[in-house]
Formats: structure tokens, C-alpha cells, sequence
């Protein structure tokens, strides 16, 4: 008796994100239109969101009359400042952690008990170190920046291939060469998607900053529109947000793309 | 010149891996090392090109080595070990940067290597482009760079298909007639060890130790596939591997 043929049942596949266009914006206009109809027809209370539309109003209003930039500059600045100097600091410390047993043995408990302090608990004291002035935020933005960077950095050299480091040596290639043409490419791919998680805390600490002792800024704008339960501009401040989060993570999605070419 | 081990030993925490080897290896010719699997060989590679030392006896190179050569003991790897964030030329030009090689001087040295191991063609190709047959000529041509006065290759073509072997393994005749290296060539495979080497040690099985030193007596040139001198040496080394190749099985189940 011949047996019943019938294709194998496939199995694989998935695994394996791919980016897909558009879905992001679709279910980010999918949310806002329900938002939009909801605020409408009353089945939201207008306690509880602001109709969207009015947002974006609230927000070209701000445009119009040049506050989003009296506000989102001298954010911009601080956060640009913190950082640099968290990240490059960070990344100066990983190295060194993932190259010296001394530096290791002595930094990686220290960064592990400063890493989970909430920094915003410290900003009373940063301002008595640092003054109420910009030296202040750009501190509390720095230190938030530095832990992760460091533990990112060093778990990135880390991982990179002993075997190639090996092949180095066997070259004779001298220590710095070592360090710059075959730890630091190595490493770099870590780094890079440790800095997604170092700015996105950057931009949180940024407004907590701001929240304390800042005339002009998105933290401040967002804290003054809270105290006045002001909904549309509470709202319109946490749009600047979310799109800055967006853009930082872009730029580092672009920087990815130029300096890991080789990856494929 | 030529390199002398005297009596070497090793132990990896308490377990020793190699004992009491010693052994020539006369400037000119390719010394093929085979053995079990685990007895020791990589590291004996790695003793002799000093990137660790020897717990006992010494890695001896007598006489200097010939003027050009900018890195006297080179290796090639398995895994080929080739930077996948440079191109073939960048590869090469890494081990001739620290040597102040650079410009136009670079530019030939990478571009005799390149056609010698026949990759002119895939210059500014990324690693992650070739096959292994190719990345393992790139690693090839590398070595060659720096003008080595001995190679040393780990089981530079046991991660290749048996087609592809074949073919590098007569690329590498051909490099050896062209310019007469000095080589130790780690293998498992019996083909190449009597395909390639003036001499073949066999190590037994972990703790390694020399069981034999094996001339083969005909020019490399004139080796082919084959031939039925060569047919029986490789029955002979197999003879000799059996057993020990069985024991240290055995040990594995054991442990
Ligand atoms: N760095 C190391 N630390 C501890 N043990 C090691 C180390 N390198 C090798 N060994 C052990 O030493 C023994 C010999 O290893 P080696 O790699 O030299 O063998 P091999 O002959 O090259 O084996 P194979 O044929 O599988 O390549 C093995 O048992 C291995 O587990
Ligand atoms: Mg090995």
C-alpha cells in the first residue's frame, strides 16, 4: 500500500527581527487617533489625558512664539555637556577595568555600589558641591552617564576575541597597537549599544536636574505645567521628551550602521 | 636559522601536557607534528613560538635571523585570527605598521603577497566576504608579509573542506619551493603530514611525548596523491596513532 505524501511541516524561521517600516508609526497614529476619539466622545475624562489634537496645538504654539527654544536649548546643552563627559570618562574607566587586573580588582566593586544609588536622591548635594548653576546638572547628568558606560565598556573588552589579541602578540605588535587596532574595534560594537542605555538615563537625570532650580529648560517647563495641572503642556513636555529619546537613539542606530559596516 | 628544543615540559595546573621533548628543526624544512587529539601539540606550537613559556627545559634558535625578516617566528591559526573589522590589505598591513612599513612600501609588500597567494583580486574585500579556503590565504599571505624565518601553523587546514584542502596544500608546496621556509606543521591529518613534512613527529597520547621522528625521504615537489611509498609511511603513522588515539579515547570516557 503506497503511504500518503505530504510536505515536512516547517518548523524554523522567527528568531531572527528584521525591521519592518512603518510599523512603529503605525501603532504610534493607531494609539493617538484612539486617544483622540476617546477624549472626544467622553469615554476618557479629560482628567485623565489631554485630547492630542490640543497637544500638537499647545506645541506649535510653542514653536510659534520661540519658547520651545528658550526651553529646549539650554536642555539640549546640558545634556550634550553631562554626557560627553559621563560617557567619555565611562569609556576611559571601562578600558582601563577590562585591560588592568589592579584597576579591575579595585574599580568594579566601586562602580557596582555607585551604580544602583538613584542620583536623583544626591541632586541636594551636588548642589551644595557644584553651586544651584549649570555645574551641578551637568554633574548629576555625568555620573548617571559614567556607571553604565564603565560596566558596558568593560564588559565589551571583555568579550573581545583572545584569539585575535593572541595573533596580535605573535606579530609583536607593540602594547598600544594592541589596545587601538584590535581591543578598541573589538570593543566597539558593546560600547555602542551600552550608550543607547547611558543616554536614555542621561535624558531622564536631565529632567530631573531641571526640575530643581532651572528657570528655562524641558524639565522645568514640564514641572511648572504639573503644578498648574496644566495637561496639554504637561504633555506637549513629555512629546520633547519622547522624540529626544527617539533621536539620540537614532543618531546612535546611524553610528552603528557606519562604524560596524563590517558586521554585515 | 635554526631552532633546538631541549627537553620540554609542561603542565597545565598539576596535569602535564608535555614531557621530556626534544628536538631540531634545521632552517629549511617543514617538521610535520601529529598526535591524538588533546596531547599537547597547539601548545607545543605555542612554546616554540614563545607566546608562553615552558615550565621545564628550553625553545633554543641558534644563529640569527636573515636580514628582511621582521618577525623570525610567525604563526598561521586554525581559526585564522584575521581582524573582520579590516579589509584583506588592511589585515596585512597590521603586522607591517608597528615595522614603520607604510605608503607605498606597504603597498608592495601586500601587493607581492597578494599575488603569490593569488588574492589580488579581493584587496579591499572584508573577511566576512571570503570563504574559509580564502581567509585561510589571507592569514597565508599575512605571514608571508613579515618575511618569517619560521612558520608555524596549527592546523592551518583542518577547518576547510577536503577540496579546498587539497588545493591550499599545493599552494603551500609552491610557496615553499619559491622561497624555502622553515615550518612546524601541527596536523591531525595523516595526508598532509607525509604530503608536506621532511619529517614527521609523532607525539603520544597526553602527557606527550616523542615516540618518533619519521624522514620522508622524497622531494616535497614530487609528492602526489597517491603515491604508494607514500600510502604505506601513512599506514605506518596510522599504525602508530591507533593505539595511542584509542587509549587516550578511553581516558576521555574515564575522566
Ligand atoms: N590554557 C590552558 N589551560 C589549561 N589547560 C589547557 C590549556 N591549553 C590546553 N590545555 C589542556 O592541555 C591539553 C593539551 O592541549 P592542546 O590544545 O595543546 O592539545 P592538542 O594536541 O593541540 O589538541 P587538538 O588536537 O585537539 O588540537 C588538553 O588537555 C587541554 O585541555
Ligand atoms: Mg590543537
Amino acid at each position: 500500500m503506497p503511504e500518503r505524501a505530504r510536505p515536512v511541516p516547517f518548523r524554523g524561521g522567527g528568531f531572527a527581527p528584521v525591521a519592518k517600516r512603518g510599523t512603529g508609526i503605525a501603532v504610534f497614529a493607531l494609539l493617538l487617533a484612539l486617544i483622540e476619539w476617546g477624549t472626544r466622545a467622553g469615554w476618557i475624562s479629560n482628567l485623565t489625558l489631554p485630547v492630542p489634537s490640543d497637544v500638537a496645538a499647545t506645541l506649535a504654539g510653542m514653536a510659534r512664539s520661540g519658547a520651545l527654544w528658550t526651553h529646549l536649548a539650554p536642555s539640549l546643552v546640558r545634556l550634550a555637556v553631562g554626557s560627553l563627559i559621563g560617557v567619555s570618562a565611562g569609556i576611559a574607566v571601562g578600558v582601563m577595568i577590562g585591560l588592568f587586573s589592579y584597576v579591575r580588582a579595585g574599580l568594579v566593586p566601586l562602580v557596582a555600589a555607585i551604580f544602583p544609588i538613584p542620583k536623583i536622591a544626591l541632586l541636594p548635594l551636588f548642589v551644595i558641591w557644584f553651586g544651584i548653576d549649570e555645574a551641578s546638572k551637568y554633574a548629576l547628568i555625568a555620573l548617571g552617564t559614567f556607571t553604565p558606560t564603565v560596566v558596558a565598556t568593560y564588559g565589551a573588552v571583555d568579550n573581545v576575541d583572545r584569539s585575535l589579541v593572541r595573533m596580535g602578540q605573535s606579530f609583536g605588535l607593540k602594547w598600544s597597537s594592541i589596545v587601538r587596532k584590535i581591543v578598541l574595534p573589538g570593543a566597539l560594537p558593546g560600547i555602542l549599544s551600552g550608550l543607547r542605555v547611558s543616554l536614555a538615563i542621561g535624558i531622564i537625570l536631565l529632567v530631573a536636574a531641571e526640575m530643581l532650580g532651572a528657570e528655562h529648560g524641558i524639565g522645568a517647563y514640564i514641572l511648572q505645567a504639573g503644578s498648574l495641572y496644566d495637561l496639554e503642556r504637561l504633555f506637549a513636555g513629555v512629546v520633547i521628551l519622547s522624540v529626544l529619546g527617539v533621536l539620540t537613539s537614532w543618531v546612535i542606530g546611524r553610528a552603528e550602521r557606519r562604524l560596524l559596516r563590517w558586521r554585515g | 636559522m635554526d631552532l633546538t628544543l631541549q627537553r620540554i615540559g609542561h603542565r597545565y595546573g598539576g596535569m602535564p601536557v608535555l614531557q621530556d621533548i626534544s628536538l631540531r628543526i634545521p632552517a629549511g624544512e617543514i617538521l610535520c607534528v601529529i598526535g591524538p587529539s588533546g596531547c599537547g601539540k597547539s601548545t607545543l606550537l605555542r612554546l616554540i613560538g614563545g607566546l608562553e613559556r615552558p615550565d621545564e627545559g628550553e625553545v633554543l634558535q641558534l644563529g640569527d635571523a636573515p636580514e628582511g625578516c621582521l618577525n623570525p617566528l610567525t604563526y598561521v591559526f586554525q581559526d585564522f585570527a584575521l581582524l573582520p573589522w579590516r579589509t584583506v590589505e588592511g589585515n596585512i598591513s597590521l603586522v607591517l605598521e608597528d615595522h614603520g612599513i607604510r605608503g607605498k612600501a606597504a603597498r608592495a609588500v601586500i601587493a607581492d603577497v597578494l599575488a603569490r597567494t593569488k588574492l589580488s583580486d579581493f584587496r579591499a574585500a572584508l573577511p566576512r566576504q571570503l570563504s574559509g579556503g580564502m581567509k585561510q590565504r589571507v592569514a597565508i599571505a599575512r605571514a608571508l608579509a613579515v618575511n618569517p624565518a619560521v612558520m608555524l601553523l596549527d592546523e592551518p587546514l583542518s577547518a576547510l573542506d577536503a577540496q579546498t584542502r587539497e588545493l591550499l596544500m599545493e599552494d603551500l608546496v609552491a610557496l615553499w619551493e619559491r622561497q624555502r621556509f622553515t615550518g612546524v606543521y601541527v596536523t591531525h591529518n595523516l595526508t598532509e603530514a607525509v604530503r608536506l613534512g621532511h619529517r614527521i613527529a609523532v607525539l603520544s597520547r597526553r602527557p606527550g611525548r616523542l615516540r618518533e621522528v619519521i624522514a620522508v625521504n622524497r622531494p616535497i615537489a614530487d609528492r602526489r596523491a597517491g603515491d604508494s611509498d607514500l600510502d604505506a609511511l601513512q599506514a605506518r603513522l596510522w599504525d602508530l596513532m591507533k593505539q595511542e588515539a584509542l587509549a587516550a579515547d578511553q581516558e576521555l570516557l574515564d575522566a
